[in-house]
């Protein structure tokens, strides 16, 4: 061997060691989970969602794929411009890639604007407002739990089909409860019902005795709870307090979460209809999951909105890990192109729009009597699928899809 | 069918009695703070934390002693109105000489403090508390279904008024806290002993508010927010009443809850500010308030 070959092999053995060391260079992940942490919504996105995030980092094992994952958290307050800023702030200044769960669809809407402009991924999954896969859809968005219009189609259908054609709603006044109440009416007024009327009513609120007395005044058969929450927990309370639904009348809580039954405590949330797309009990991958989840929280299981924040993270770090990139575009395509496979939501699949589409149930709470023990809550009613589910892609006015 | 303002008279009477139950809750508040503001001088911004110390403390009665409701509504506002007293003597009790402003800094403080820490505890979508048996169910009044537990709300709260409003205007100890308030160097020389009498009327202001937090546990869901939602507006209550004044703070709560429910009929979504509305005008036409003195 002569010295030039030497030398050309020891070059090229210096070259192929630093694309290597490249290769292995593990890609940094940024992942900001933006979420009401301190107000009504705290109990249900909040520090668990936070939680739910590192699970899905430590179950995919990023690290060993090449990924360097930091998660970090802040405190929206339920406030559109506090999200904004927080939003700008992390996209700017801190280098992060994904912001995740976003409840408060005031706060999701301007947080999509945002991340869209500055070309980074939303992984909603607290929010509900179907705007989000409709008119201000973006080709930056998954919106992946459920939206107002999943929520309207079950619950305000299973209602209609029991004989509650006549509907009242009590509307939480802002961009959420508003879409909540269009999505729902429209199943009503499409199922052959009425809508006499509806409240908007200031949010937060804690009495709603005057709105539930208006409700009854309206001789609906329904009451629809357009609303979320503490909200929520007090219209039902003060519902039975007023003997409105002793009296014949029905009360629709179109979006009502485990925590909120848990507050309400069985012996006034037994008998309620609600909408969920993930349950604890369901089966032994999502107990074995929310065991866990629940080990890190103090005993509470999940909400459906923390474990559609697992699902999402997980997702994003398969297509970061496929595509080593941080890069947006890229691994949206991929999360697109992709099924999504998890124990919690099962096999699923993201439209163009950003709709993920999976199955949603319709769980009735039990009676006291039924109950076994801590946390069980619900006895399935009916299972939708996705497609009955969730809104055709063809019908939200999404640009993305008409062009 | 008849129509008054364009609402049926049944429904209005309705609205009209479940201002006066809300206004029940603003009453009991305020009073509490313009007792402690009347004889302290302090702006107490805890009072929010304290009304749902109670509340919560009423939980902790039943869940863990199996103390239930009537229980709690005596020993609530005690346990309340000691860690009241505890703050009075820690904190409280060295801001006298200084300006209004650094007490009402301190109490804001301390009531954050206090949410946050219930916050943390029992998470933020509340606990469930029930209706005393006893209670339970209402009356057909005709125009509206009537719980009975809203009618004992509104009962409880005219009483405690009209019995704080009567020791602090009628008997000899209000009058000595007066004096204590006007002079409290010329009081001291007659042999009363002015801190004690300050300590313990902070204590008995926290058990009002304590007092209400276990009214409203029924009703609302016991809730670490549950203060911090009512105080402003009962602030407000105080400021159109007029800052200190016993009878102000009691008349103005119950009106403004009257007023609140009204607006709830002919423009729900003014309802959270209305009474904000009405304590701009008030400040405009009447700077000391309705009931108040002008110093």
């Amino acid at each position: 061997m002569d010295r030039r070959s030497l030398l050309a092999g020891a070059l090229a053995t210096g070259f192929s060691m630093k694309a290597m060391a490249q290769a292995q260079q593990p890609v940094p992940i940024k992942i900001g989970v933006l979420n009401d942490r301190s107000g009504l919504y705290a109990d249900l996105t909040g520090e668990g969602s936070v939680v739910a995030a590192r699970l899905a980092v430590e179950d995919f094992g990023a690290a060993a794929k090449g990924l360097q994952v930091q998660i970090v958290s802040a405190d929206h307050q339920n406030k559109p411009d506090v999200g904004a800023n927080i939003a700008r702030q992390w996209y700017d200044n801190d280098a992060v890639d994904v912001i995740a769960d976003v409840p408060t669809s005031s706060v999701a809407l301007a947080v999509n604007q945002i991340t869209r402009e500055k070309n980074r991924i939303l992984l909603n999954s607290g929010a509900a407002t179907s705007d989000l896969t409709g008119p201000q859809c973006s080709p930056n968005t998954v919106h992946w739990t459920y939206d107002t219009y999943a929520l309207a189609q079950s619950t305000g259908g299973a209602m209609v089909r029991a004989g509650g054609d006549t509907w009242f709603f009590m509307t939480a006044d802002y961009a959420f409860g508003h879409a909540l109440e269009r999505d729902t009416a429209a199943v009503v007024q499409k199922a052959g019902g009425r809508v006499l009327g509806a409240v908007r009513t200031p949010f937060p609120g804690t009495d709603f005795s005057s709105f539930l007395l208006q409700a009854q005044a309206s001789k609906a058969k329904v009451i629809g709870l357009a609303n979320a929450g503490g909200d929520t927990i007090n219209s039902i309370k003060q519902a039975a307090e007023f003997g409105i639904t002793q009296a014949g009348q029905k009360l629709a809580g179109l979006l009502i979460f485990i925590t909120d039954v848990h507050a309400l405590g069985l012996q006034t949330a037994q008998g309620l209809v609600l909408t969920e797309s993930f349950y604890w009990d369901l089966n032994d991958g999502t107990r074995a999951w929310s065991k866990r989840f629940a080990a890190l929280r103090g005993g509470n299981m999940p909400t459906m909105v923390q474990a559609g924040v697992y699902s999402a993270v997980l997702h994003y770090l398969k297509a970061a890990a496929a595509t080593k990139s941080r890069e947006a575009a890229g691994n949206m395509a991929w999360m697109k192109a992709n099924a999504t496979e998890d124990p919690l939501f099962g096999t699923g699949s993201i439209r163009p729009d950003g709709r993920k589409m999976h199955p949603v149930f319709l769980f009735e709470v039990k009676k006291p009597a039924d109950s076994k023990g801590p946390w069980d809550y619900y006895k399935q009613i009916s299972t939708l699928s996705a497609e009955q589910a969730f809104r055709p892609v063809g019908e939200g006015n999404c640009p993305l899809v008409r062009a | 069918m008849f129509e008054l303002l364009g609402v049926p008279p049944q429904a209005l009477f309705g609205q009209l009695l479940l201002g006066l139950i809300n206004g029940s809750f603003y009453a009991i508040l305020s009073l509490g703070l313009a007792v402690i503001f009347g004889l302290l001088n302090i702006i107490n911004f805890t009072h929010g934390a304290q009304y749902m110390m109670g509340a919560f403390v009423a939980w902790m009665l039943l869940n863990w002693l199996g103390l239930g409701y009537w229980w709690a509504l005596v020993l609530a506002p005690i346990i309340a109105g000691v860690t009241g007293v505890v703050i009075e003597r820690l904190f409280l009790a060295r801001l006298y000489h200084l300006d209004h402003l650094y007490g009402l800094l301190l109490t804001f403080g301390l009531g954050l403090i206090i949410e946050g820490l219930f916050r943390n505890q029992f998470g933020s979508s509340g606990l469930p508390y029930q209706i005393p048996a006893e209670l339970r169910g209402g009356q057909n009044l005709g125009f509206m279904f009537m719980p009975n537990y809203r009618g004992w709300v509104v009962v409880a709260s005219v009483v405690v008024c009209l019995a704080t409003w009567f020791i602090i205007e009628k008997t000899k100890l209000g009058s000595y806290l007066r004096a204590a308030t006007e002079n409290p160097a010329l009081t001291e020389a007659f042999g009363i002993n002015v801190p004690l009498l300050i300590t313990l009327t902070y204590g008995f202001g926290v058990g009002l508010a304590a007092f209400a937090g276990v009214l409203a546990a029924p009703i609302y869901s016991v809730n670490p927010t549950m203060g911090a939602n009512i105080i402003i507006v009962v602030f407000a209550v105080v400021v159109i009443g007029g800052m200190g004044s016993i009878l102000g703070a009691i008349v103005t709560g119950f009106g403004l809850g009257i007023i609140e429910g009204l607006t709830k009929v002919f423009y729900p979504e003014a309802s959270a500010t209305v009474i904000f509305i009405i304590m701009a005008i008030v400040l405009l036409v009447k700077p000391a308030g309705l009931f108040g003195r002008t110093a």
